[in-house]
C-alpha cells in the first residue's frame, strides 16, 4: 500500500515543484513512492551540495601532494612521503546529536571512521570540534547544554574508545548562539600505502555486489533529508530518526575490510552513511561509469514487513557495499565468516548506467545512476549582509580590574582545560600520542610509515559572526600556527562549513564570504582543500548559529626533535613574543566574557606578517633552541602566557611584560591581534633570536623569564601580579565544576 | 621462544603489544586467533586490551567463554606465563584464573590519564628484572578498572603477595588521590597463587618506547623475556 | 534521639528496555554468545535493566513518570515500565 504522489508529499519529501519535474523530465514518467524517496535524499542539501556547491569550487583542491582530491572518493589523501599517504576528513553530526547527544556523536565517529578505513587507510587518530551553549548558567538553556555536553563528550568515548582509534585533540568553544544546536564535527585520519588507495565505484560489469555488516532496520529513517531542515521543537516527534551505534561491529567491519582490500579481491568500496543503500548504489555507479541492480529481498534484515522505501532510506549504522573481483567471491566469503559479519550478495555491476532496485524480482526503482548521483539541480541563494556589527570605543569602555578579568577568562569554558572532556576520551591506544590533547596541535608517532603528524582543528566563530571572510581567514591562520608551534609543517586542510538556513539571504551571505575567506587563505598557506562536509540549516528557536567555518589541517614534522610543545619548561629561560604586541580589541573574548559584548571589527589578518612570523618559529625550532613554543589567540597575550605557565606537568611561573608599551593595560594584556607566537630559549640563545628576528623583519618583543611561582606582567608601567595557584584552580576546575554534578 | 598475543572479535591494543614485543624488544611473537583451540607452541601469552566482545554484558565476560581461553586455561595451569592487558585482565578475572573482578570507575567515568605504579612483587616472570617498591610510570585508559573483591579474597591476595602492582604517588605512598578509580588497596595489577598469571589495569603496551613519554612498560616484557630465556638454559 | 513508630516503605522496580524498532547491541553480541556455546536455536536477546527504587512517603506520580522517561531511561532509545510494587508499614 504505497500512497499516490501528491504536491503536498513531494513537498514532505523537501523536493520543490521546480526539482520535481525535473525529476519526470529525467525517468520520463512519474517517479512511484519509493522513488520518491531515493529522489528526496540524494537530492538533499546533505548528499548533492545543491546549495553550496558553487561555493565549493572556489576552494584550491591541488598540490604536488594531493593523490586524492576532494569530491572524489569519500575522503581526501596526501602523500607524506616515503610510499605512504593519509586519508583524512571532518563530517558533522550536529542535527543527531542534537536530538540524542549520545548516539548522534557515537554514530558521528562511525560514520568518519567508515570514510577513512573506505579509503582502504588504517585509522589512526581522532580529533573533534565541538560547540555548544553556555555550561553555566542556572536556567533552562544552562540545563539543557549540560546535558548535551555531557552525551556529547560520553557518546565519542564510547565509539571511539571501543573501536580503538585514539582521540588525539581538537577544541570545544561556548556561544549562546549554539543553545539547543550544539555543533559535533568529528575529523579522522587514517594512513596507507600511496599505492593501494580503495576507489568507491563500481567498476567491472557482472562483478557481484555484497552487503556486508549489521543488518538494516528502520533507523535514522531519511536522515540525511534530515540533517537538511532546520531544528525546531517539532524534532522532538522526528526522535525515532536516531541511529544507533554498535562500535564492536564497527571494529569488525574495519577489520574485516582492511583484511578485504589487503587481499586485491575488491573492485570498489563504499561505506553506507547517509542515505544508506540509496547512496551506495548509485554513487558507485555513477563514479564506475557503470549500473548497479539489486535485490532488496537479499539484505539482511533486522525488522520483519519492512517497505523498500525504508529498506532504501534506512541509516543503519556499521553497513558496507563492496563490489567484489569477478571469481573471488569465495575468498570475500571467507574473510566475512572470519569476522562473523552478516553479509549477503545483494546484486550485479551492469552496463546500463540504471540504479536498478528489485523487490523479490519485480522492479521497483529505476533510475539513471549518474543523473541521480550527479545531476541535482544547482542553486545560487540570495545573499546580503547582516546589519553591521555594532562597533567599539575603546576609550568609551569601561576600565576594570585586568587581574580579575584574567581570571574571569580563565574560567570560561572556551578558555579553561578541557581535562574532563579529553580524560574521557582514549586518547593514549596505538601507543603513537606524542603530544596529547591540551598542546596547540596534537602529534602522533605513526609508526607504519615512520612518520610524525601534527593536526589541529581550529575556528573562532566569534570573529565569523562579526566579520565571516575575515574570521574564516583567521581559522586557516590559526590552525596553521597552532601546526607551527609543534614544530610542524601544514599540508593540506579539510573543512566543515556550518551555518544557518541558506534560504534566509544573511546566512548565505555568510556562508559565501567564509568560503571566499578559506579559499584564499587555503591558497597563501599552500595548504588545498583536500574534503571535508557542509552542515546547513543550524537554527534552534532562537535564530541561526554563528557562522562556523571549522578547519581541520594536518602538518608534516620532518624531525623529531622539532616536536615542541606549548608549556615553559626551564627557569631563567627567555620568553620573546613573535610578533607585535598587538591592540585590536574588537571581537574578542575579553570584550565579550568580561564586558558581555559581542561587538567590534575582529582582528585583520596580514598574510605577509603571519606567513614571516610563522616561518621565523619554524626555523628557530629546527635550530634545536625554542623549548616551548605558543600561539596568542582568544584572551590575548595575558592568557597565552598562563597556559604556557601552567598547563605542563609541572606549573612554572614568569616574568613578563613591556614597560614601554603606550596604553590601557587591558588592551595589553587581552587585545586578540593575530600572527603572534610565545616563544621561550635558554638565556645563551636569546641573542641568536634577536639577530635572526632582525635579519628577516619580523618583530620581536623579549618579553622576559620564565621562573618563580608567579606570573608577573607588566603592562605599560603598571604591574600584575598572579599566583599560580591563583591561575590554576579558575582554569583547570571551571568545566570539571560545571559538569561534575548531574542535573536533569 | 614465541609469544602469542591473543585477537578476540574487539581486541585493540592486540597490535600495541605485539610491537611491543617485536619492535621493542626484537622476540618472536604472533597472534592467536580466538576461535583456535590449542595454545600449544607458546612460551607465554598475552591477552591485550580492548572491549572484547564491545565489552557487552560485563568486561571480558564472553571473551571468557570462547575456544581459545579453554586451551589457555589448560597452559596456565601447567604454568605457562599469561599477561592480561586492561581488557585482558578482565578475561582472567571472568575466567576465574585470577581472584576479584574489575567494576565501574569511582568516578563513572571513562579514565585516559598517566599514572604511578610501585612494583609490590618481583618474583613473577613479568617484574623480576624490576626492584621491588620501584615505580613504573604508564597510562590507564579504563572505565571498569577498579579492583574489587570480598574480604577474604582480599586478604589472601595480600598475605600471599599476589598484589603485583598498586596505584602510588610520586614519593611511592598509596594514597587515595593516586588511586584514580577506586580500586581496593589501590590495587592495579595482581597474580595467581602459583605467580604465572598476571593481569594488570595499566599499559605498558602504550610505554615502551621513548616517544611515548615512557619506556617503563618495556622492563615487565624484558622480564618476560628474561625469564623464558632463563628457563630454556 | 527518637524514631517513627511507623515507617512507610514502597519499593518500586523499575523495568528499562531498548524499545522494539531500536538495534540493541548488547543484545545482539549475547546471542551470538549464547548460540556459540551450544543453544543454537536462540532467537532474540535483548539486554536492558532494572532499578530498584525505595521511597518513604508516596511518590508523586506525576514527577516519578517524569523521572522515569527523562532520567532512568531514554526515551529516544528505551522504553520503560513499572514491573513491581512493594509497599510495607514493618
Amino acid at each position: 500500500m504505497t500512497p499516490t504522489i501528491t504536491p503536498e508529499l513531494v513537498h514532505r519529501h523537501g523536493l520543490s515543484e521546480h526539482e520535481f519535474a525535473g525529476i519526470k523530465a529525467l525517468l520520463g514518467r512519474e517517479p512511484n513512492f519509493t522513488e520518491l524517496g531515493v529522489f528526496s535524499v540524494m537530492w538533499s542539501e546533505h548528499c548533492s551540495y545543491k546549495n553550496t556547491r558553487r561555493e565549493l569550487k572556489k576552494f584550491p583542491t591541488t598540490g604536488p601532494r594531493v593523490l586524492v582530491k576532494a569530491g572524489e572518493e569519500n575522503a581526501g589523501v596526501i602523500d607524506i612521503g616515503g610510499g605512504w599517504a593519509v586519508a583524512f576528513k571532518m563530517e558533522s553530526h550536529n542535527h543527531p546529536s542534537a536530538v540524542e547527544p549520545f548516539q548522534g556523536a557515537a554514530t558521528g565517529v562511525g560514520g568518519i571512521i567508515r570514510d577513512i578505513f573506505t579509503m582502504g587507510a588504517r585509522p589512526v587518530f581522532l580529533l573533534n570540534s565541538l560547540r555548544f551553549g553556555p555550561i553555566h548558567d542556572e536556567g533552562e538553556y544552562g540545563r539543557k547544554n549540560r546535558k548535551l555536553i555531557r552525551g556529547v563528550v560520553a557518546g565519542i568515548a564510547h565509539y571511539g574508545n571501543c573501536i580503538g582509534v585514539p582521540t588525539i585533540g581538537g577544541e570545544v568553544y561556548f556561544d549562546e548562539s549554539y543553545n539547543g544546536n550544539p555543533l559535533v564535527n568529528v575529523f579522522c585520519l587514517g594512513i596507507l600505502r600511496r599505492t593501494e588507495i580503495a576507489r568507491g565505484a563500481a567498476s567491472g560489469v557482472g562483478n557481484a555486489v555484497f552487503y556486508v555488516g549489521s543488518e538494516t532496520g528502520r533507523d535514522g529513517l531519511a536522515g540525511a533529508a534530515f540533517a537538511s531542515r532546520d531544528l525546531t521543537e517539532e524534532s522532538r516527534a522526528d526522535r525515532p530518526a536516531v541511529q544507533v551505534g554498535d562500535p564492536f561491529r564497527g571494529k569488525l567491519l574495519l577489520e574485516a575490510c582492511l583484511e578485504l582490500l589487503a587481499s586485491g579481491a575488491v573492485a570498489g568500496i563504499q561505506d553506507m552513511g547517509a542515505a544508506g543503500l540509496t547512496c551506495s548504489t548509485c554513487e558507485t555507479a555513477s563514479r564506475g561509469g557503470t549500473g548497479v541492480q539489486i535485490d532488496l529481498a537479499l539484505v539482511p534484515k533486522r525488522e520483519p514487513d519492512m517497505s523498500p522505501y525504508e529498506i532504501l532510506l534506512s541509516e543503519s549504522q556499521e553497513r558496507m557495499l563492496i563490489i567484489v573481483q569477478r571469481g573471488k567471491e569465495e575468498q570475500v566469503k571467507r574473510i566475512f565468516e572470519k569476522w562473523d559479519l552478516p553479509y549477503s550478495k545483494v546484486g550485479t555491476v551492469t552496463n546500463d548506467g540504471f540504479m536498478r532496485v528489485l523487490d523479490d524480482g519485480s522492479v521497483e526503482v529505476e533510475i539513471p545512476a549518474k543523473q541521480l548521483a550527479d545531476d541535482a539541480p544547482i542553486y545560487e541563494r540570495e545573499a546580503a549582509p547582516p546589519p553591521a556589527p555594532e562597533s567599539i570605543d575603546i576609550s568609551k569602555l569601561e576600565l576594570l580590574d585586568p587581574k580579575r578579568s584574567l581570571l574571569q577568562l580563565l574560567k570560561h569554558p572556551s578558555i579553561a582545560s578541557k581535562n574532563w572532556i579529553f580524560r574521557q576520551y582514549d586518547h593514549t591506544v596505538r601507543a603513537g600520542t606524542v603530544v596529547p590533547p591540551g598542546s596547540d596541535a596534537a602529534v602522533f608517532y605513526v609508526r607504519e610509515a615512520n612518520r610524525f603528524l601534527a593536526a589541529t582543528t581550529d575556528c573562532n566563530s566569534l570573529y565569523c559572526c562579526l566579520d565571516p571572510r575575515e574570521g574564516a581567514r583567521i581559522a586557516v591562520a590559526e590552525a596553521a600556527r597552532n601546526l607551527t608551534c609543534s614544530g610542524a609543517d601544514p599540508l593540506a586542510v579539510t573543512d566543515n562549513l556550518n551555518f544557518g538556513n541558506p534560504y534566509k539571504p544573511e546566512n548565505f551571505w555568510q556562508l559565501r564570504e567564509a568560503v571566499e575567506g578559506l579559499a584564499e587563505a587555503c591558497r597563501r598557506f599552500g595548504t588545498p582543500v583536500t574534503g571535508g562536509n557542509v552542515s546547513l540549516y543550524n537554527e534552534s528557536p532562537q535564530g541561526s548559529i554563528d557562522p562556523t567555518p571549522t578547519v581541520g589541517m594536518i602538518g608534516l614534522i620532518e624531525d623529531e626533535a622539532w616536536i615542541t610543545r606549548q608549556y615553559f619548561r626551564d627557569q631563567g629561560d627567555i620568553v620573546f613574543l613573535v610578533g607585535e604586541v598587538g591592540h585590536e580589541i574588537g571581537g574578542s573574548l575579553y570584550l565579550k566574557a568580561v564586558h558581555g559584548r559581542k561587538a567590534g571589527a575582529p582582528p585583520r589578518l596580514n598574510f605577509e606578517k603571519e606567513l614571516a612570523v610563522q616561518q621565523l618559529v619554524r626555523e628557530l625550532i629546527r635550530t634545536g633552541i625554542v623549548k616551548s613554543a605558543h600561539d596568542c589567540s582568544e584572551g590575548g597575550l595575558a592568557v597565552a602566557l598562563t597556559e604556557s605557565c601552567i598547563s605542563g606537568s609541572e606549573k612554572i611561573g614568569a616574568t613578563v611584560g613591556a614597560p614601554d608599551f603606550q596604553g590601557r593595560p587591558d588592551i595589553f594584556l587581552f587585545n586578540e591581534s593575530q600572527s603572534r607566537i610565545i616563544i621561550s630559549v635558554a638565556p645563551e640563545a636569546a641573542a641568536q633570536v634577536e639577530s635572526r628576528a632582525e635579519e628577516v623583519g619580523v618583530p620581536l618583543v623579549r618579553l622576559g623569564e620564565v621562573g618563580g611561582r608567579t606570573l608577573t606582567i607588566d603592562a605599560g608601567g603598571t604591574s600584575f601580579v598572579w599566583s599560580l595557584d591563583q591561575l590554576h584552580d579558575p582554569w583547570y576546575f571551571s568545566i570539571v565544576r560545571a559538569l561534575a554534578h548531574q542535573d536533569l | 621462544m614465541k609469544i602469542a598475543v591473543v585477537r578476540f572479535p574487539g581486541s585493540n591494543c592486540d597490535q600495541d603489544c605485539l610491537r611491543a614485543l617485536q619492535d621493542g624488544l626484537e622476540v618472536d611473537a604472533e597472534y592467536l586467533w580466538h576461535k583456535e583451540t590449542s595454545a600449544a607452541g607458546y612460551d607465554a601469552i598475552v591477552l591485550p586490551g580492548g572491549f572484547s566482545y564491545g565489552d557487552y554484558l560485563r568486561c571480558g565476560a564472553i571473551a571468557a567463554f570462547s575456544p581459545v581461553m579453554r586451551a589457555i586455561i589448560e597452559a596456565a595451569n601447567h604454568g605457562t606465563p599469561v599477561f592480561g592487558v586492561c581488557n585482558g585482565f578482565q578475561v582472567l578475572c571472568e575466567t576465574g584464573l585470577l581472584g576479584g573482578a574489575l567494576i565501574r570507575n569511582r568516578s563513572l567515568l571513562f579514565l585516559c590519564q598517566p599514572v604511578v605504579l610501585k612494583i609490590e612483587n618481583n618474583s613473577t616472570p613479568f617484574t623480576r628484572l624490576l626492584n621491588e617498591k620501584s615505580l613504573l610510570r604508564m597510562p590507564i585508559a579504563h572505565g571498569e578498572g577498579a579492583f574489587y573483591a570480598d574480604g577474604s579474597t582480599l586478604a589472601e591476595l595480600e598475605d600471599n603477595g599476589q598484589v603485583v602492582f598498586r596505584y602510588v604517588d610520586e614519593h611511592g605512598e598509596a594514597t587515595s588521590e593516586a588511586n584514580p578509580n577506586g580500586s581496593m588497596n589501590n590495587i592495579a595489577g595482581i597474580c595467581n597463587p602459583a605467580g604465572n598469571v598476571v593481569g594488570m589495569m595499566p599499559h605498558p603496551d602504550r610505554s615502551w618506547d621513548r616517544r611515548l613519554g615512557s619506556e617503563d612498560g618495556l622492563q615487565l616484557f624484558k622480564s618476560l623475556v628474561e625469564t623464558l630465556l632463563s628457563v630454556a638454559a | 534521639m527518637s524514631t517513627p513508630l511507623i515507617v512507610f516503605r514502597m519499593k518500586l522496580e523499575v523495568l528499562v528496555m531498548p524499545k522494539r524498532t531500536v538495534l540493541d547491541p548488547q543484545g545482539v553480541a549475547v546471542r551470538n554468545a549464547v548460540r556459540e556455546l551450544g543453544l543454537e536455536n536462540v532467537e532474540t536477546v535483548r539486554v536492558g535493566k532494572i532499578i530498584e527504587i525505595e521511597f518513604s512517603a508516596e511518590p508523586d506520580e506525576k514527577k516519578l513518570n517524569e523521572i522515569c522517561r527523562d532520567l532512568l531511561s531514554n526515551e529516544v532509545i528505551e522504553d520503560y515500565r513499572v514491573v513491581g510494587t512493594t509497599t510495607s508499614f514493618p
